[in-house]
C-alpha cells in the first residue's frame, strides 16, 4: 500500500508554490514520513519557519504552524518550546534565512541545546527573491548579484552547527530521498537541538545560471558528491576532494535547555 | 488586613504589575535603563513556574514572546530606545498576526545609542510609526511608580482584549525613581484574559470576524491547529493577496483600536474647568507641570493640566474640545516637539501651542514651565 501523505497535508492547500524540479517537496515528504514513523501527534507538534521558498512548507502541513519573519524561526520556536516544553517543535527553512539573517538565532539555539529539530534546505541561493547569493553559495558561483562570480566563501552549515553546540547534526540530500526521513526521525528523537541539513537544488535561480542543463543534472551532482560518513572513513583526503559527507555527522548527549530550566524552577521554589 | 506597601523603583513596579496581571513568560535582552524589569522577572517567574529567557538579541526577545503568547501565555518583554528600534520588525508581526504581548520601553535619549542613562520622551512617535505598514498602536505613558504598576496591568488587559501589542513607556525618570507603592489586593484590579474559541477545532478560524473585530485566539497545543503568518491573511489565517480580503483585514486590525478609543484612552484633567492656559504633559514632565500649575494659580493665573496617560491612541477628542476653551496650550516634553505636533493637529488653529523642548538629558523643571505660562497667559 502506498504511503498516505494526505493524512498530514491540510486539505485544499496544495498545489505548493515550489517550481518544477525543486527539492523542497522531497524534503516535505521525508518530514511527513518521519513524523508518521514517530507517531507525533498533530495537535502537539509545532512546525515553525522563517521566510523564503522553503519556509512556505508549514502552510501545507496540518499541524500548529507558524510562518514567522525572515530568519526568526529559531527565536519564535524557542518561545514556543520554553512556554510549552511538552510540544514537539520542528523548524524548517532555507540556507539564506537560517545562516544569514537568522544566523544569530541559529547559533544560540545550538548553544542552548534546546530540544527542537531544525531542517535546513540548502539550495545555495535566495530563490524566492530571484537568485541572489547566500552564505551557502559556493565561491565563484553565479547569482543575480554575483554575475562576475561569487567572491564570498561559503558556510559549512553542519560545521557551524557543531561548533555552536548543536548535539545532533546530520546531512542528507534531496537525491537520497529515502534517507531523509530516517535522518529527520533520528534528529527529532534526539533530546537536544538537532540540525538536519538537506542539500537541495534550485533549478530556476541557481541551476540555469551555473550551467546545469537540467534538474536531472543537478540531482546527479548531489548523488556524485555525497559520501556516507562510514564510507568516508576508508577514503583518502584526495578521494574526498570536492565530496560532502552525509549521514549522522555528530551526536552527543548534553543537558537540554528546557530540562535545565525545569531545575531553575525547582531551585527558585525552594 | 492592611495592604502591602513598599518603596519600589519604577522598573520593579512594572515587573510586579506584569506578575499581578498573570504574566508567565518574559523574553528579553539587557539594555539600560530597562534592565531591572528583566532582573525582577528572572527572579520571580520561576517561583511561580513561569519562564524567563534572556535571548541573543532584541529581535530574538520579541520573537520569543510572540511564540510563547501563541501557546496561550501572557508575555512581557522590556527594552529601551535602540532595542525598540530593533523590535519594530516583530512588533509589526504581532500586529498583523494579532498576538497579545506587552512591551515595556523605558525612554532614554536618542537617536541611536544616544544617552543611555539620561531621560527622554523621544520614543512616543516610534511607538506608533516605528514599524512599517498600517497597524493599530496602543501606548501608555505612566507618571509615577504606582501608576507604572497599574498601567502595566492595564497594558496586559488591553493586549489580551484587543489581541495586539501594547507598549508601556515610562521615561527614564519614572522608571528609575523610587516611590511608595500600595499593592492592590488580588482581584482589586481587573485582569482580562484573551477570549478562547467557543467552536470546536474543526470549525476554528484564527481571524473569524463572525465573532466581531477581535476574533478568539486558540493556543498551540490545546487541540486547535491553525496557521499563523506575517503575510496578509484571510480569516482562516492563510496567506492571501485577494484585494477585498486584504483591505478588509487591514481595516479591521486598525479598527480594533480606533472603534474603542473611549475604552482605551485615559487621561487626567487638573484645574482645567476655568483654565485659560492648558499644559499638555505626560510622564515625569507632567509632575513638573502640576507644580507649575499650582504656582501659577497662587499668582492668580488660570492654568490647568491635561495629563496624557494613554499616548496612543492620542486623546484627540479631548484636546480638540480644550482648544475651543483655552487661549493657549503649553506642551513641555523631553524631545523636540512630538506631542506638540499632535496637539497642534488636534487644536486645528483654535488655540496657540507653545512647546518647551529639552533633549539634553535633564528634566523639564517647574520653573521653566511657570515662566512659559506667564509669557503666554
Amino acid at each position: 500500500m502506498s504511503f498516505d501523505y494526505d493524512k498530514y497535508i491540510r486539505p485544499g492547500k496544495l498545489p505548493h508554490i515550489w517550481c518544477p524540479g525543486c527539492g523542497h517537496g522531497i524534503v516535505m515528504k521525508g518530514l511527513i514520513r518521519a513524523i508518521d514513523t514517530l507517531g507525533l501527534q498533530k495537535d502537539n507538534t509545532a512546525i515553525v519557519s522563517g521566510i523564503g521558498c522553503a519556509s512556505r512548507l508549514p502552510g501545507y502541513m496540518d499541524f500548529c504552524t507558524l510562518h514567522t519573519a525572515h530568519g526568526r524561526a529559531a527565536a519564535f520556536a524557542t518561545g514556543v518550546k520554553m512556554a510549552k516544553p511538552e510540544m514537539n517543535v520542528i523548524l524548517v527553512g532555507g540556507d539564506g534565512d537560517g545562516t544569514a539573517i537568522g544566523g544569530n538565532h541559529f547559533i544560540h539555539a545550538c548553544r542552548r541545546n534546546i530540544d527542537m529539530t531544525y531542517i535546513i534546505m540548502n539550495n545555495n541561493i535566495y530563490g524566492m527573491t530571484g537568485g541572489q547569493f547566500s552564505p551557502c553559495t559556493p565561491t565563484g558561483a553565479k547569482a543575480s548579484t554575483t554575475v562576475y562570480g561569487n567572491p564570498d566563501p561559503a558556510f559549512d552549515v553542519a560545521k557551524l552547527a557543531i561548533g555552536a553546540g548543536a548535539t545532533f547534526v546530520a546531512r542528507g540530500t534531496a537525491y537520497h530521498a529515502t534517507q531523509i526521513d530516517k535522518l529527520i526521525a533520528e534528529a527529532i528523537q534526539h533530546k537536544g537541538f538537532s540540525v538536519v541539513e538537506i542539500l537541495d537544488d534550485c533549478p530556476t535561480t541557481y541551476g540555469r545560471r551555473n550551467k546545469f542543463k537540467s534538474v536531472i543534472e543537478m540531482m546527479n551532482r548531489l548523488k556524485d558528491i555525497a559520501v556516507p560518513v562510514k564510507a568516508a572513513e576508508k577514503m583518502t583526503a584526495e578521494q574526498l576532494e570536492g565530496k560532502i559527507l552525509t549521514g549522522v555527522l555528530y551526536k552527543e548527549e548534553r543537558p537540554n535547555y528546557t530540562d535545565e530550566y525545569a531545575k531553575v524552577i525547582e531551585r527558585a521554589k525552594k | 488586613m492592611a495592604k502591602k506597601v513598599a518603596f519600589l523603583q519604577g522598573n520593579e513596579a512594572a515587573a510586579q504589575g506584569a506578575l499581578y496581571a498573570g504574566c508567565t513568560f518574559f523574553g528579553g535582552y539587557p539594555i539600560t535603563p530597562s534592565t531591572e524589569v528583566a532582573e525582577v522577572m528572572s527572579v520571580e517567574l520561576p517561583k511561580i513556574g513561569g519562564k524567563f529567557i534572556q535571548m541573543e538579541d532584541e529581535i530574538g526577545a520579541m520573537a520569543s514572546v510572540i511564540g510563547a503568547s501563541l501557546t496561550g501565555a501572557k508575555v512581557l518583554t522590556a527594552t529601551s530606545g535602540p532595542g525598540l528600534s530593533l523590535k519594530q520588525e516583530l512588533i509589526g508581526y504581532a500586529c498583523i498576526a494579532e498576538t497579545p504581548c506587552v512591551i515595556v520601553n523605558v525612554m532614554r535619549g536618542g537617536p541611536s545609542t544616544g544617552m543611555p542613562t539620561g531621560p527622554s520622551q523621544s520614543d512616543v512617535m516610534c511607538a506608533k510609526w516605528g514599524t512599517h505598514g498600517d497597524h493599530p498602536a496602543i501606548c501608555l505613558t505612566p507618571a509615577s511608580v504606582q501608576e507604572l504598576f497599574e498601567e502595566t496591568v492595564r497594558a496586559f488587559n488591553l493586549a489580551e482584549k484587543y489581541r495586539t501589542p501594547v507598549m508601556v513607556m515610562p521615561d527614564e525618570i519614572v522608571a528609575h525613581m523610587r516611590e511608595r507603592i500600595v499593592f492592590p489586593d488580588p482581584g482589586e484590579l481587573e485582569v482580562i484574559n484573551r477570549t478562547a474559541p467557543s467552536v470546536p477545532p474543526a470549525e476554528y478560524k484564527p481571524y473569524d470576524t463572525s465573532f466581531g473585530d477581535v476574533p478568539p485566539l486558540a493556543a498551540f497545543g490545546s487541540g486547535y491547529r491553525f496557521h499563523v503568518t506575517g503575510l496578509n491573511k484571510g480569516q482562516d489565517g492563510f496567506p492571501t493577496t485577494k484585494a477585498a480580503w486584504v483591505q478588509a483585514e487591514e481595516e479591521r486590525q486598525v479598527r480594533k483600536v480606533d472603534a474603542n478609543i473611549d475604552d482605551i484612552v485615559q487621561f487626567e484633567e487638573y484645574e482645567l474647568a476655568d483654565a485659560e492656559v492648558a499644559i499638555v504633559a505626560y510622564g515625569s514632565t507632567s509632575r513638573s507641570a502640576r507644580f507649575a500649575v499650582n504656582e501659577a494659580r497662587k499668582q492668580g493665573i488660570k492654568a490647568g493640566l491635561f495629563r496624557i496617560k494613554t499616548f496612543w491612541p492620542f486623546p484627540e477628542k479631548q484636546i480638540a474640545a480644550l482648544a475651543g476653551k483655552v487661549k493657549a496650550f503649553i506642551t513641555p516634553e523631553m524631545n523636540l516637539g512630538m506631542c506638540t505636533g499632535e496637539v497642534k493637529r488636534c487644536a486645528e488653529g483654535k488655540a496657540a501651542v507653545h512647546g518647551i523642548f529639552r533633549v539634553d538629558g535633564e528634566p523639564i523643571n517647574p520653573g521653566q514651565i511657570l515662566e512659559k505660562i506667564k509669557e503666554v497667559k
